[in-house]
């Protein structure tokens, strides 16, 4: 009996607290920079794109909804020839982000993509793709090591070390 | 010729006045819940969202209304339209002031619990006519609620019956010219105020609509206008249990002087409003066991009590 009528006080007195509510349009909620929303594609430090079209985010990819088309330029180096996501169906777990081996593709604090037409919700590579770098400065798959595709010469990358001439390997 | 026409147009006016506060606490529940809970409610539509109501009554308005084809069809419609025609008619003997009555029966108090009776044949009826196995479960629990809190509704409101010697509310409200009857009547009160919370059944005595439980109870079918019409009946509920309380127990019209009758009635009233959402806001729903054993081992051995000490007390003294 008593509980009750405290709870009731107690109750009551939570009119005059403050209000937890957030008045979104005018007021926005600060969102951590590793909020997972709106998904982009970085280019890495000399302004190429750093996705090499590896699929591992459309396997990953839970809702199956990224498709993309991986290509070759003159230099051998691969690319997305189209990469497109279709927001509709997106559940922004992040996973693609955690698969990517180039830190391509990013998912950003932003949330504001409404649209009245479910199709404008398709964002193809040009939607997709941004002039900088993202989250994750001064990182370029190619530099470290790997094949020649026009970034660096055989055996100058960050991380590697010279070829060996496997002839002179003798025992 | 004259006084028909008044009489008439007192009645209309009542009835206008009551459907516009019923779809107001629609919004002023909101509000004030979340007043309680530390967030704004609506308060986007019109000035402080007051027009949240309008765009209410208008999406009710043109959402479908649908009949499940497995429903009792001419009892599925009947049932929404006993709660608002029971409800409204027990509005018939609350006079709001002086000269500010439909009807001033001397039976008016039997008459409301004549009509609140009948109420719970809509919740018996929507849950039977749905053929749905909540609604159905709602419905049987909503009886059982309605009809074991109707006796101690009855039984504590004859002591005040006894003080006033009389069951025409207008009669009850002139006896409180000396002191209102919460005060020598506080038993009374209380369990009036119990047993009207679950024959409107409010939360926390929402048991035959229990959402967490139920869906939403014996009106899990209904939609568009017929939903509606079991949403205004419930607003309709509180704001008659809150004037019968201001009437049979806080002095009915009777104020202070400087502000018109009716506006004391009004302000009695509303004050208990708030307090019906208050309790929402604050109290958790007991199981349905405890409902009834609370019914019937705790309140009604208090009213009998209430009752017999009354009794004895006005015999004693006159
Ligand atoms: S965030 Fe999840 S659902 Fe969205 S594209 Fe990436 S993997 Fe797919
Ligand atoms: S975005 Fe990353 S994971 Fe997806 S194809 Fe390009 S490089 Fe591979």
């Amino acid at each position: 009996m008593f509980s009750i009528i405290r709870s009731l006080w107690l109750t009551f007195l939570h009119m005059f607290h403050k209000r937890v509510t957030i008045e979104y349009p005018e007021e926005k909620a600060p969102l951590p920079p590793r909020w997972r929303g709106r998904i982009i594609l970085s280019r890495d430090p000399d302004g190429m794109e750093r996705c090499v079209g590896c699929y591992l985010c459309a396997a990953a990819c839970p809702v199956d909804c990224i498709a993309l088309q991986a290509t070759e330029d003159e230099n051998g180096r691969r690319y997305p020839e189209f990469f497109r996501i279709n927001f509709s169906r997106c559940i922004f777990c992040g996973y693609c982000e955690d698969a990517c081996p180039t830190y391509a593709i990013q998912l950003i604090p932003d949330f504001e993509m409404g649209e009245y037409d479910r199709q404008n919700l398709v964002y193809e590579k040009e939607d997709l793709l941004i002039a900088g770098q993202g989250k994750y400065h001064g990182y370029n798959y190619y530099r470290e090591a790997g094949v020649d595709v026009g970034v660096k010469g055989k055996g100058e990358g960050e991380n590697e070390d010279k070829p060996v001439d496997v002839r002179t390997l003798m025992p | 010729m004259n006084e028909t026409l008044k009489l008439t147009l007192i009645a209309i006016g009542i009835l206008l006045a009551l459907l516009t506060i019923a779809a107001g606490l629609i919004w002023v529940e909101r509000r004030m819940l979340a007043a309680w809970q530390d967030r704004y409610g609506p308060n986007r539509v019109g000035p402080f969202g007051i027009l949240q109501v309008v765009a209410d009554m208008i999406k009710m308005f043109f959402k479908e209304d649908w009949i499940p084809p497995f429903a009792d069809k001419s009892v599925f419609i009947l049932a929404p339209a006993i709660v608002m025609v029971t409800i409204l008619l027990s509005f018939v003997i609350i006079p709001f002031a002086p000269g500010i009555l439909v009807a001033d029966i001397n039976i008016g108090l039997l008459f409301f619990l004549a009509m609140s009776s009948l109420g719970a044949y809509s919740v018996v009826l929507g849950g039977w006519a749905s053929n749905n196995k909540y609604s159905l479960l709602g419905a049987v629990r909503g009886a059982a609620q309605m009809i074991s809190y109707e006796v101690f509704m009855g039984l504590s409101v004859m002591g005040v019956v006894i003080m006033a010697g009389s069951f025409n509310m207008t009669d009850i409200v002139l006896a409180q010219k000396n002191v209102w009857f919460f005060i020598p009547q506080f038993l009374g009160f209380v369990i009036f105020f119990i047993a009207g919370i679950a024959e409107t059944h409010r939360l926390p005595f929402d048991i035959p609509e229990a959402e967490s439980e139920l869906i939403a109870g014996y009106h899990s079918e209904y939609s568009g206008m017929k939903f509606g019409m079991f949403f205004v009946g419930e607003y309709l509920g509180i704001t008659l249990i809150s004037a019968l309380i201001t009437t049979l127990f806080f002095g009915g019209w009777l104020g202070f002087g400087f502000l018109p009758p009716v506006v004391w009635f009004l302000i009695k009233m509303f004050a208990f409003i708030l307090f019906f959402i208050l309790l929402r806001a604050s109290l958790p729903r007991p199981r349905y066991d405890q409902l009834m054993s609370f019914g019937w081992k705790i309140l009604l051995p208090l009213s009998l009590l209430n009752l017999l000490v009354t009794g004895a007390l006005v015999l004693y003294f006159t």
